[in-house]
This record gives structure tokens, sequence and C-alpha cells, in this order.
């Protein structure tokens, strides 16, 4: 059933990437003063809105963890948290090369820019801390924690263009056919990451699997 | 299409997808190396019932 629904979802995913690009190069209209440029924004904006709601599921799935010491939360959360690294790596790169054109700097040191970098860096730090455990229990307990703390960056990565003064744009008005396109572009990112949490946690159960076995192993 | 900038924007669409294909490459990787040392623990505890 869910090698099906993995299929399914994919082709469903790619059918709406090849749809929104041609929509997104083909018929939207250009933008006044960043030429071809703009349209990095369907793959960015999407992006860090996916990389956030990921991390707000992970949180619920730690504190479900820490509630009730189930490994599958723990699973979910892993999963969760390690899907997140392509579209963190895309939102950052898609990012600086706008900035390159647009601000002419790669990168500045401004409290939207930082704090997403922090979360990206702990993030990254989640999935090595996690390798350097050996203990499931004590790996799940000590990652939940983690990644709890990390999620702390996740309201100020938010909110960072609301509270101070920073160079990144503001949300800002955009055509209804634009939103669409941002909107539909989301869509295809959910279902992508829908099918990459699959996989991932496949990977966890096949991992779990093996433990057993191992343990087997030694034990005979 | 407005030409200004195209190149740029042409790797920033690349750099997207790129960084997912490494992702989803990596995680088939993995997958075939776990399912190889499940297959492998496996034939090997058979192998000692047998003995």
């Amino acid at each position: 059933m869910r090698e099906k629904l993995i299929y399914i979802l994919g082709a469903v995913a790619a059918f709406l990437f090849v749809r929104n690009l041609n929509v997104i190069l083909n018929v939207l209209p250009d933008e006044a003063q960043q030429g071809a440029m703009y349209r990095i924004m369907f793959f960015h904006i999407p992006s860090w809105w996916t990389a956030m709601l990921l991390a707000t599921i992970a949180c619920y799935t730690n504190v479900a963890y820490l509630a009730t010491g189930k490994l599958k939360y723990d699973a979910i959360s892993v999963s969760l948290t390690e899907v997140q690294l392509p579209i963190l790596f895309t939102g950052l790169s898609t990012g600086m090369i706008w900035g390159r054109i647009i601000w002419g700097i790669w990168w500045t040191w401004d409290a939207r820019l930082t704090s997403a970098l922090v979360y990206v860096l702990l993030c990254c730090g989640y999935v090595i801390l996690r390798n350097g455990i050996a203990d499931p229990t004590q790996r799940a307990k000590i990652s939940a924690v983690f990644s709890l703390f990390a999620y702390a960056d996740v309201p100020i990565v938010w909110l960072s263009i609301r509270l101070w003064r920073t160079q990144h744009p503001s949300p800002m008005e955009l055509p209804s056919e634009m939103w669409h396109a941002l909107l539909w572009n989301w869509l295809a990112i959910i279902l992508l990451m829908i099918v990459f949490l699959l996989l991932r946690l496949r990977q966890e159960e096949m991992r779990r699997e093996l433990d057993g076995l191992r343990r087997l192993a030694h034990a005979a | 299409m407005d030409a200004r900038n195209f190149q740029y924007m042409f790797y920033g669409f690349s750099a997207a997808w790129v960084l997912i294909v490494i992702y989803a490459f990596s995680m088939l990787a993995r997958e075939r190396k776990i399912k190889a040392e499940i297959d492998r623990l496996k034939s090997m505890m058979e192998e000692k019932e047998r003995k």
C-alpha cells in the first residue's frame, strides 16, 4: 500500500513540477526591475514554507516521543528533520543566487539570513548527533531534546523580518496569477517531501529490523 | 521572457534540482546498503542454525 502511495504521489508531484515550470517560465509576465531573476522566488519561498511546516510537525512528534516514549515518534521526527535538509539548502542557495544579482552580494549577516543559517546548522547538528549515539532509547531522548532546542529558532526566523530591520525583503503584494503559481509549486514541493518522508520512514523501519538482527547475531 | 539575469535564474533552478536529486540518490543508496546488510545477517544466522 505504502509502495503504491509513493509511486502515485511521486507521479503527481512530477506532473505538477512540469506544469508549474511551464507556467513560471512561459505564462507569467516578467517583473519590471528584476528581469527573469524574480522567478527564483517560486522555489525559494515554498522551500522555506515547507521546511518551517516540517519543523513544526517534528516539534509535535518530539514532544509526543518525550511524553510517551514510543520509538515510532522518534522515527517520524528524524525523518521529518532529515528530509528538511535538501529544501533548507535549496532555500539558502536560491536566496544567495538571488541576492548576488539584486543586492550585489552573496550573503549578509542580517537577522533573517543569520537565524535561517543557524537553523540549517542546527538541523545538520541533529543528524550528526544521532549518528554518534548507539543506544536507540538514549539517541531518541537526546535528539528529541536537541530538536526542540533547535525549533526555538523557527519563530525567530519567521518573525525576524518584522522584529528587526533586515535587508531581506518583507512579504509583498503579488498579482493573483503569481500567488497561484507560488501555491501550486508549494503543493508540488510538499508532495515531493511526503514521498521522501515515506521512503525515509521505511528506512527507519528497516534500520530497526537491522538492529534487532544484530542483537540476535551477537546473542547466538 | 525578459533575458536579463536569465543565466542566474537558471543557476538558481539548477541548484534547487541538483540538491533534491543528490538527496534522492543518497537516500536510495543508503536503503540499498541497509537491505544488503539485512540479507547478509539473515543468511549468516540461517547458516548458524543449520550447523
